[in-house]
C-alpha cells in the first residue's frame, strides 16, 4: 500500500512511502549537518591533516584549541569576547522578547485596528540592506559616545530582531484557542492573569522557538560588530577572526575557534528543543 | 440566584447592517431553564455572549439580578459559562482547571480543594482530579467543563451548545443528568442549542430566534400546539408539521379535496385579512386515514417501532404535496398502497406573506 491520490502519508504508517520518506529526511538531514560536523573533525587535526585529502581517520590532537585560546599579547582575549557576546546576546533577547510578546498580544488576540498594517511596518526596516544603514549608524553611535560599548550592540541588536521576533509569535499567539481566553475572562482572571496562566503556558515553545532564533542571530551578528567596534565591545564572531593566524596552513585553527564559538549557541539549542517538543494545545477544546 | 433581563438589546457587528441579535427582549426567572434555539446563523449563541460580556451590545441594555451589566466586563458579572469545545486550560490539572476560578477570586487554597471535590463528587470526577484534558475522554471533559462551572456557584450558567461534541447515546444521557443538576442547584440557566429536541426536552422555556429576531418564548407544549408564526411551526417538532400553501375560496381553505374545519375566530382573521395565500398547518399525528379523506399514493414508510411516518403524495390545487402521517408502528401500509387521507385534529392558519398566526394570538 502506498499513499497515493488523496490520501495523506499518516505519520508513523509502515509503508515503502512512509520509509522512503524517513530516508529522505534523514538524508536532507545530515547534508545539513554535515559541514558542522567535518568543521568540528577538523579543529582536532594538525593543519597538515586538515589541508591533506578530507579523511574521516587522523590523531586527534588538542593543538588547535590550545593554540586558539592562547593569551595574545595585543589581541583579544577570547574570554574577554565570550562574556562580551554573552551579555549582549542574553540582554538583547531578553529586551526582544519583553517587546516582543506585548507586542504579538497586541496584533493578534486583542487585534488593533489595521493590524495587518503595523506586522508589514514592522517587518519594512528587514528590508534595507544593512550595509546602507552603516553610515549613518556610525555616525549615531559616535554622536552619542557608545561605539565600542556593549550597550551599542545590544540596542541594534534588539532592534534587528525585534521585526522577527513579533512575526513568529504573532503566528504563535493567533493559535491560542480564543474560547480559552474567554474562559479565563469568565472564571474573572485579570488581563495579567490571563496572560501568565493561561496564555503563556500555551505558547512556551512559541516562545522557545523564537527566543532560539534570537539568540543564533545575536550570537552570530559580524558585521555591525565590527564596524562599529574597535575595542571595548567585540564578540565572538571577531574572535574568531583575530584567533586565527592567516599565515600559512590555518584551515585547523579556523575550525577550533568556529567550533568553539558554535558551542553555547548548540546548547542554547538543545534547551530550546526541550521545551519545544511539548505539544501546543493538546486537550484544550474538543 | 438571580432573573435574568434583555431590553431590547441588541448586536450589529462592525461592517454589516443586518442585527446579529435584533431588539431582544427577553426575561428570565430565577432558576429557570431557558432554552435559546434556533437555526446557524440566528443569534442565539451572539444573544448569550451578549449575556456573557463577551459581545459588545449595540443598543439596549442586559440586566442580571436587577443590575445593569450592559457595560460591565465578563469578570464582574459572576456568571460561569460552559463552551461547546468546553476550552479546558490544557496544562492545568483537571482540579486546578475547577478551581481556577476561585483562585482568581482569592479563596485560600484549603476551600478551594474543598469546594473542587464537592463539585467532582457530583460529576464522578473523584479519579480524575490530578490528570490533564488530553488524557481524559470526550464525556470526561464536558463534565469538567461542567465542573468548573458549578465550582463557582455563580448567580447564572450559560450554555453553549454543551452537548454537541458527544455522541448520541452519551448526548441524551448527559442531558438528563444536566437537567437533573440544574434543578438541584436550582442556578438560573440560559442554554443555547440548534437541535429542537434538546431544546423541547431541557427547557422550562423555550426562545425561538431567527435571522436575529425572537419569533416566540414559551413552554415547550404551548409552542408545539401553539407556535406562533410559521417559522416556529417549522421548526418545532420531528418530523416536522405539514405545511401546505393554499388559495382561499370565500372564507374556506382546502386540503385536498375537503374543506377545512375552522374555528370561529380563525374566519374572523380570515375574513379580515387582505392577503390571498395562506398556509395550513397540520402535524403528522394529527392526519389520519378517513372515509372521505383525499387519496394518497404512499412513498415512503418509516418504521420507528413504536410510531410509523407515512409520506404519501396528496393531489392539492392542480399538483401534488408530501404529506407525512403519524400511525402507531403496527400499521402493514407499505410504499405504493393508496390511502385515504383526512385531518383528526387541530389545524393551524398562517398568512403565507407575513408567517404571522390566524385566530387567537398565543401569548
Amino acid at each position: 500500500m502506498s499513499s497515493k491520490g488523496n490520501t495523506g502519508p499518516v505519520v508513523g504508517q509502515r509503508t515503502f512511502g512512509g520509509y522512503l520518506l524517513s530516508l529522505l529526511a534523514w538524508l536532507v538531514g545530515l547534508l545539513f549537518f554535515f559541514p558542522v560536523f567535518y568543521m568540528a573533525l577538523s579543529g582536532f587535526k594538525t593543519e597538515a591533516d586538515a589541508n591533506a585529502d578530507p579523511s574521516l581517520i587522523f590523531d586527534p590532537t588538542m593543538e588547535q584549541f590550545n593554540k586558539v585560546t592562547a593569551d595574545k599579547p595585543g589581541l583579544l582575549d577570547a574570554a574577554e569576547a565570550f562574556a562580551n557576546s554573552a551579555w549582549i546576546v542574553a540582554i538583547s533577547t531578553i529586551l526582544c522578547m519583553a517587546l516582543a510578546i506585548p507586542a504579538a498580544y497586541a496584533l493578534s488576540i486583542k487585534p488593533i485596528g489595521k493590524w495587518k498594517d503595523v506586522l508589514f511596518f514592522f517587518i519594512s526596516t528587514k528590508f534595507l540592506p544593512i550595509v546602507a544603514a552603516i553610515l549613518p549608524l556610525w555616525l549615531i553611535a559616535d554622536y552619542l559616545d557608545l561605539r565600542n560599548t556593549r550597550l551599542l550592540l545590544i540596542i541594534l541588536y534588539t532592534a534587528m530582531n525585534l521585526p522577527l521576533a513579533v512575526w513568529m509569535l504573532r503566528s504563535f499567539f493567533a493559535e491560542v484557542p480564543k474560547e480559552l481566553i474567554e474562559a479565563a475572562q469568565i472564571d474573572g482572571a485579570s488581563l495579567r492573569s490571563q496572560i501568565t496562566s493561561v496564555i503563556m503556558p500555551i505558547v512556551a515553545p512559541g516562545i522557545a522557538a523564537t527566543a532560539l532564533l534570537c539568540v543564533i542571530f545575536a550570537w552570530n551578528e559580524f558585521y555591525l560588530a565590527i564596524q562599529l567596534n574597535t575595542s571595548g565591545a567585540s564578540t565572538v564572531p571577531i574572535w574568531v577572526n583575530s584567533a586565527v593566524e592567516f599565515q600559512g596552513q590555518f584551515l585547523a585553527q579556523l575550525s577550533a575557534a568556529a567550533t568553539l564559538a558554535t558551542l553555547p549557541v548548540v546548547i542554547a539549542g538543545w534547551l530550546a528543543q526541550k521545551r519545544m517538543i511539548r505539544g501546543l494545545a493538546m486537550g484544550a477544546i474538543k | 440566584m438571580a432573573e435574568v433581563k434583555y431590553e431590547a438589546a441588541s448586536r450589529i457587528y462592525p461592517g454589516t447592517e443586518i442585527a446579529a441579535v435584533n431588539e431582544l427582549n427577553l426575561d428570565i426567572a430565577d432558576g429557570e431553564l431557558l432554552v435559546l434555539v434556533g437555526p446557524s446563523g440566528s443569534g442565539k449563541s451572539t444573544a448569550l455572549r451578549m449575556l456573557a460580556g463577551l459581545e459588545f451590545v449595540d443598543k439596549g441594555s442586559i440586566y442580571i439580578n436587577g443590575k445593569d451589566v450592559t457595560l460591565s466586563p465578563p469578570q464582574d458579572r459572576d456568571i460561569a459559562m460552559v463552551f461547546q469545545n468546553y476550552a479546558l486550560y490544557p496544562q492545568m490539572s483537571v482540579a486546578s482547571n475547577m478551581a481556577f476560578a476561585l483562585k482568581q477570586q482569592g479563596i485560600p487554597k484549603a476551600e478551594r480543594m474543598e469546594r473542587v471535590k464537592e463539585a467532582a463528587k457530583i460529576l464522578d470526577l473523584e479519579p480524575y482530579l490530578d490528570r490533564k484534558p488530553k488524557n481524559l475522554s470526550g464525556g470526561q471533559r464536558q463534565r469538567v467543563a461542567m465542573g468548573r462551572a458549578i465550582v463557582r456557584e455563580p448567580q447564572v450558567f450559560l450554555m453553549d451548545e454543551p452537548l454537541s461534541n458527544l455522541d448520541a447515546k452519551l448526548r441524551v444521557q448527559t442531558r438528563t443528568e444536566l437537567v437533573d443538576l440544574q434543578a438541584r442547584l436550582g442556578v438560573t440557566t440560559v442554554y443555547v442549542t440548534h437541535d429542537q429536541v434538546e431544546a423541547m426536552t431541557m427547557g422550562h422555556r423555550v426562545a425561538v430566534l431567527d435571522h436575529g429576531v425572537l419569533q416566540q418564548v414559551d413552554t415547550p407544549r404551548r409552542l408545539y400546539s401553539a407556535p406562533a408564526n410559521l417559522f416556529v411551526a417549522g421548526f418545532i417538532g420531528s418530523p416536522a408539521m405539514n405545511l401546505i400553501e393554499v388559495d382561499r375560496t370565500g372564507d374556506e381553505l382546502h386540503f385536498g379535496s375537503a374543506a377545512v374545519p375552522l374555528p370561529d375566530d380563525v374566519r374572523a382573521d380570515l375574513r379580515a385579512s387582505s392577503s390571498k395565500r395562506f398556509v395550513i398547518g397540520i402535524r403528522p399525528e394529527h392526519l389520519g386515514q378517513d372515509q372521505n379523506g383525499t387519496a394518497c399514493g404512499v412513498t415512503v414508510v418509516e418504521e420507528l417501532g413504536s410510531d410509523a411516518f407515512i409520506h404519501a403524495s396528496m393531489p392539492h390545487e392542480g399538483d401534488e404535496v408530501t404529506v407525512v402521517v403519524r400511525l402507531d408502528g403496527e400499521t402493514e401500509i407499505v410504499r405504493g398502497d393508496q390511502l385515504s387521507i383526512g385531518i383528526d385534529g387541530p389545524v393551524h392558519i398562517f398568512d403565507a406573506e407575513s408567517g404571522a398566526r390566524l385566530g387567537t394570538p398565543v401569548t
